[in-house]
């Protein structure tokens, strides 16, 4: 049989139960705190070698994934300490990213609610049910779901949340599952455009444009259709002969019959009505969505499907701390030379032109160091020239991360790092398909953008 | 290969994610009856490091990594089409699945079998080149064994055959 490279297991054959390898993993975590996931089936470990392996950007020693905080915070210490950035300046930072982190935690709990209430349960039995087993349907409706679950909850929730019920959907229905799982992780990106909750970098450059949330909306949707439309054809001819497979009828072997948490799907409507209504009303929008994870969260102790520990953990407070201790370090890169370099790089100005350079130099810095940096160090550049730059840089840091498998050469390169020896995924065909949507999705993005604020007013 | 008519015949089917059933018809249909079957699944991982990549991309955002979840998915959706080819195929077989790309590890699994029988992946709606699709052009160009090559669904009309190239020199004769 044919072994596949693992980064610290010498492998052996061993087929037994399709189970036998998961339940190995389990024993292996638990007992020796080794190995980063399950072995996959049918293989079955011999000698484990050595006890260093990597998961990505968060550091694994031992099985216990370290959170990029334990990097970044030291790191603003370091310096706030050497004289980098005044602590005044680095408090202000702190306060200013203070309520956006916030924000940030409301939605990821909210998301996580969700989930426990079998939002994507359902949504994967609605899946298989309406696209009767033919994959260009499916796919259709992969794009529906991940556009609405990417604007409304997220970009996280559609990766880590819906992407895996979609592969099970395509699973089932014996679909072949790259164009689907594709779908999700292009959509998580390109149609995190329409509101300030779709995606951190919004979040961020909400605070600081001064726009209301159903303004934000309102300039976002035509280039948000304009992408997803982009991806939509390019997807349909770059998978053409998956999706050309004779359509099945779902089996009903583990059909499930999942039903659609209603109250779940009435709070979370009623949430993102709530950000229009408090941002017209001139109260941050963070308060409609700390009230809507505040019932879900309520009801979910009350019915014991949550504990206080669980929505600690889905509150993620390492990563909040990540992004203050991110937010000071750009600063001190950004006042120390950063800044002074790419500011002539910027146009001011909204003219189409000046739009079109500012989302391509936010995509290619994106690409560089991931969309998070990219957002806080062009966001005081651009916000000078108004809110149509910020949006236009937006367009840039958010449909760029396509291009790149892991959405950033840094995130690529930390990872390749640490990681020995273990299998190369197939970039290739990743980056081909970012190259035939990314450009392309950018300019339409762009052109819509410049449309809108014409029409609407900039 | 095996060269003794005493010998058994070994005969791979690789199955795929809707086009599976036609290559257990062929085998079922054209192979020799007292051939030894193997039913070949191949899991490619690129869904699993697709989904990877992009929790990678969140900074440690949302808590797990997916990649986990799939490769349970991925092992047990394999392990139902495995058995459910052997069902169809109702004789006795061994089940091999590998994770890997599927286009090398097909050719490399198949080096010393008798027959690999194989359905086309690509355009099915007219007869021409761009019925192979990525991973079927690579298996039937690297092959080491014979090759069997099917439709997955009925043939196209042979009236969808592209027209004879032009040659303007030979025409104006």
């Amino acid at each position: 049989m044919v072994s596949r490279g693992m980064d610290t297991i010498r492998a052996c054959v061993c087929v037994g139960s399709r189970w036998t390898s998961s339940r190995l993993s389990e024993l292996l975590v638990s007992r020796l705190g080794l190995l980063p996931k399950p072995l996959p089936w049918p293989f079955l470990v011999c000698e484990p070698s050595s006890r260093m392996f990597c998961a990505g950007p968060s550091m694994s020693l031992v099985g216990v994934p370290l959170p990029e905080a334990v990097a970044a915070v030291p790191a603003a210490v370091i310096l706030i300490a050497a004289g980098a950035i005044p602590a005044s300046d680095a408090g202000t930072e702190a306060r200013r990213l203070g309520p956006v982190i916030g924000f940030l935690i409301a939605i990821l709990v909210l998301a996580h609610l969700c989930d426990d209430d079998g939002l994507f349960r359902a949504c994967g039995a609605w899946l298989a049910r309406s696209s009767d087993g033919r994959p260009r349907r499916l796919l259709a409706l992969v794009f529906v779901a991940a556009a609405v679950t990417t604007a409304v909850l997220s970009l996280d929730t559609t990766v880590v949340l819906l992407t895996p019920v979609v592969f099970a959907t395509a699973a089932r229905l014996e679909v072949r599952s790259r164009p689907h799982v594709y779908a999700c992780t292009h959509l998580a990106n390109s149609a995190s455009l329409l509101l300030p909750v779709s995606n951190l970098t919004n979040l961020l450059a909400f605070a600081a444009s001064g726009l209301a949330f159903g303004r934000f909306a309102a300039l976002m949707a035509m280039p948000w259709l304009a992408v997803i439309a982009t991806e939509y054809v390019v997807f349909g001819r770059f998978f053409a002969s998956d999706l050309g497979t004779a359509p099945r009828p779902p089996p009903d072997r583990g059909a499930e019959q999942a039903a659609l948490p209603v109250f779940t799907v009435v709070v979370v409507a009623l949430t993102l009505a709530g950000f229009v209504v408090a941002s017209a009303a001139g109260v941050s929008p963070a308060w409609a969505a700390l009230a809507g994870a505040a019932v879900l969260a309520g009801r979910a102790l009350a019915r014991r499907r949550a504990t206080p520990l669980s929505l600690l953990r889905a509150a993620d407070l390492p990563f909040g701390l990540f992004v203050l201790g991110l937010g000071v370090v750009v600063q001190a890169v950004v006042a120390n030379g950063l800044g002074r370099a790419l500011a002539p790089l910027l146009p001011s100005g909204t003219s189409l032109l000046a739009l079109l350079a500012i989302a391509a130099l936010a995509a290619a810095l994106a690409n560089v160091c991931n969309n998070l940096p990219a957002v806080l160090v062009l966001l005081p550049l651009t916000a000078a020239s108004g809110s149509g730059a910020v949006l236009a840089m937006l367009l840039g840091v958010n449909i760029g991360p396509n291009l790149t498998y892991t959405g950033s050469l840094a995130t690529l390169l930390w990872r390749r790092t640490l990681r020995r020896h273990g299998e190369v995924p197939d970039l290739g065909e990743f980056t081909r398909l970012g190259l035939l949507t990314v450009p392309a999705g950018l300019v339409l993005a762009v052109l819509a953008l410049w449309v809108g604020l014409r029409a609407l007013g900039g | 290969m095996t060269d003794s008519d005493t010998t058994l015949r070994s005969v791979i089917i690789w199955i795929c994610e809707g086009t599976w059933r036609a290559t257990v018809d062929a085998a079922l249909s054209l192979a020799p009856a007292p051939a030894r079957f193997t039913v070949l699944h191949v899991t490619s991982p690129t869904a699993a490091d697709t989904a990877r990549g992009a929790y990678l991309g969140l900074l440690g955002r949302g808590g797990r990594d997916p990649g986990a979840r799939f490769d349970e998915v991925a092992a047990e959706a394999a392990a139902d089409l495995v058995a459910a080819a052997a069902r169809r195929l109702g004789r006795p077989c061994e089940r091999l699945e590998i994770q890997d790309h599927s286009e090398r590890a097909v050719v490399a699994a198949s080096a010393h079998a008798d027959l690999l029988i194989v359905a086309r992946d690509g355009d099915r709606s007219r007869l021409g080149p761009k019925s192979l699709g990525r991973a079927t052009r690579f298996v039937v160009d690297h092959a080491a064994c014979p090759v069997l090559l099917v439709w997955p669904d009925a043939a196209p009309d042979v009236g969808t055959m592209p027209p004879p190239p032009h040659h303007p020199h030979l025409d104006g004769r």
